[in-house]
C-alpha cells in the first residue's frame, strides 16, 4: 500500500487538491444561492415563497448524478463547451444549495420572530432587517448543520468521476484499472477523503454538543 | 417537439418505468436490511459496552464519512481479490446496506439519547432488564421521533441507487443512459422524464412523512 502510494502520489494529490477545490467552490456558491432561496422562502410575499418552495423541492428530489449529468451533457449541446469539473461543480452547488437553503431557512426560522417585528418597527426595511438582525442570529445557530451539509458535499463530489472531473474518486479509478491493485487503491482513496471528512464531522458534533 | 414525442414512446417510458422498478426494489432491500442492522448497531453504540461499543463507533464513523460512490466500487471491484465476487445487483444492495445501516445507526442512537433517560430509569427501577426496558419502553418513543429522519434517509437512499449505475445495474438512470443513448436528441426529454420519475418518489415520500409526522405529533 505504501508503494502503490508513493509511486503515484502526484495523481492522489492532483485528485484530492480538485476534489477540494470543487468542495470548496461549490461551498461558497451554494451558500450564496442557498441562502437566497431560505429568505425568498420566508418573505411576507407569497409568491416569492412559493418560488422558492419549488426551487428547494425540486432539487431536493432529484439525485444529484442526475443534475450533474444534465450539465454535463447539456450545456455543451446548445451553450458552451464545459469540461466535467466545471459541470460537475455547477451540478455539486445546484444539488447543495437545495439543502443549504433548508438550513438556512430552520434557522431563520428558530430566531424569535420578534426580532425581525422590533427591526421592522424601528424603521428598518424587510431586508435591512434580515441582514442586519436575523441572519447574523440564523448563521451562528446553523454552523453545525452547514458544516455537515459541506461533509456531505466533499462526499458528493465523487460525482465528478462521472464526468471526468479529475478528483479524487476518478484519480483512484485511473490507478485501480492501471494497477490492478483495485483493494489498496480503494483504501488510499477512503483515506484521503477521511483525511477531510472526519475532522469537521467530529468537530461538528462537538460544536453541537456545546450549543445544546 | 418531434423530438419529445419520439422520445417519449411507449417502449422508452415502459423502459425506464423497469428501471425505476429496479431502483425502488434495491432500495427497499436495502433500506430493510439497513434499518435491522443500524438499528443494532445504534444500540451498540448507545449501550456504551467497554472497548465493543468504542470500536464499533469509529467503524460506524468511518463508514459514514466515506463517499457512497467508493464504497459501491470497493464492493464491485475490490472484493473479488477476496475471493468473492456478486453480480451488479447484489453489489448494489450490499453496498448500499453498509452504508445506509451506519447512517440508520447513527439515527437511531441520537433517537434514542433523544427519549428523556427517566424513561429509562423508571423501567429498571420497576424491576425491568435493560434490554426490556429498552424493547418495551425507550425503542417505541424513539422510533416514533426518529420518522422523519429515517424517511429523509429513505429518500437519500432512493436516489443515491442512481450512483449504482457506475456497475451497471439497471436502474432508472442507467436505463435512461440507455435510451438517450439512441440519439442525443432525446438527452433533454430522457431527463425530464427521469426527474419526473425520481421526484415524484421522493416527493411523495416527503409528503407522507409530514402527515406521519403531524398525526403524531
Amino acid at each position: 500500500m505504501i508503494k502503490l502510494l508513493t509511486d503515484n502520489w502526484s495523481a492522489f494529490i492532483s485528485g484530492f487538491g480538485w476534489t477540494v477545490l470543487s468542495s470548496v467552490l461549490a461551498l461558497f456558491f451554494s451558500l450564496i444561492i442557498g441562502s437566497l432561496f431560505a429568505i425568498l422562502e420566508v418573505m411576507p410575499s407569497k409568491t416569492a415563497r412559493v418560488i422558492g418552495n419549488i426551487y428547494v423541492e425540486i432539487f431536493r428530489n432529484i439525485p444529484l448524478l442526475v443534475i450533474t449529468m444534465f450539465f454535463y451533457l447539456v450545456i455543451p449541446l446548445y451553450v458552451v463547451k464545459v469540461n466535467g469539473f466545471t459541470a460537475g461543480t455547477i451540478g455539486l452547488t445546484i444539488y447543495t444549495s437545495a439543502f443549504i437553503a433548508e438550513t438556512v431557512r430552520a434557522g431563520i426560522n428558530s430566531v424569535d420572530s420578534g426580532q425581525m417585528e422590533a427591526a421592522r418597527a424601528q424603521g428598518m426595511s424587510f431586508w435591512q432587517a434580515m441582514k442586519n438582525v436575523v441572519l447574523p442570529q440564523a448563521f451562528k445557530l446553523v454552523i453545525p448543520p452547514l458544516g455537515n451539509q459541506f461533509v456531505n458535499l466533499v462526499k458528493n463530489s465523487s460525482v465528478l468521476a462521472f464526468v471526468a472531473g479529475f478528483d479524487l474518486m476518478y484519480q483512484g479509478n485511473m490507478i485501480a484499472s492501471q494497477t490492478f491493485d483495485t483493494v489498496n487503491t480503494y483504501v488510499v482513496v477512503g483515506l484521503f477523503y477521511l483525511v477531510i471528512t472526519l475532522p469537521i464531522s467530529y468537530y461538528m458534533q462537538h460544536l453541537e454538543r456545546k450549543l445544546a | 417537439m418531434q423530438n419529445w414525442i419520439d422520445a417519449y414512446s411507449w417502449i422508452n417510458i415502459r423502459f425506464l418505468l423497469q428501471g425505476l422498478w429496479i431502483t425502488i426494489l434495491i432500495s427497499v432491500i436495502s433500506v430493510i436490511l439497513s434499518f435491522i442492522i443500524g438499528s443494532v448497531l445504534g444500540i451498540i453504540r448507545y449501550a456504551k459496552i467497554p472497548y465493543f461499543s468504542r470500536i464499533i463507533g469509529y467503524i460506524i464513523d468511518v463508514i459514514r464519512n466515506l463517499p457512497l460512490l467508493l464504497i459501491i466500487f470497493f464492493t464491485y471491484f475490490g472484493l473479488p481479490a477476496f475471493g468473492f465476487k456478486p453480480d451488479t445487483i447484489p453489489a448494489a444492495i450490499l453496498a448500499m446496506t453498509v452504508f445506509e445501516s451506519t447512517m440508520i445507526a447513527e439515527i437511531i442512537r441520537s433517537g434514542i439519547l433523544a427519549v428523556d433517560i427517566g424513561q429509562m430509569e423508571a423501567s429498571r427501577a420497576m424491576g425491568m432488564k435493560m434490554g426490556q426496558a429498552m424493547w418495551h419502553v425507550v425503542l417505541p418513543q424513539a422510533y416514533k421521533k426518529m420518522i422523519p429522519a429515517l424517511v429523509s434517509q429513505f429518500i437519500s437512499l432512493i436516489k443515491d441507487t442512481s450512483l449504482a449505475t457506475i456497475i451497471v445495474v439497471p436502474e432508472l438512470m442507467q436505463h435512461g443512459q440507455v435510451v438517450y443513448g439512441q440519439d442525443p436528441n432525446y438527452i433533454i426529454p430522457v431527463f425530464v422524464a427521469m426527474a419526473i420519475m425520481y421526484f415524484v418518489v421522493c416527493y411523495a415520500l416527503s409528503l407522507l412523512s409530514k402527515v406521519i409526522d403531524r398525526r403524531m405529533a
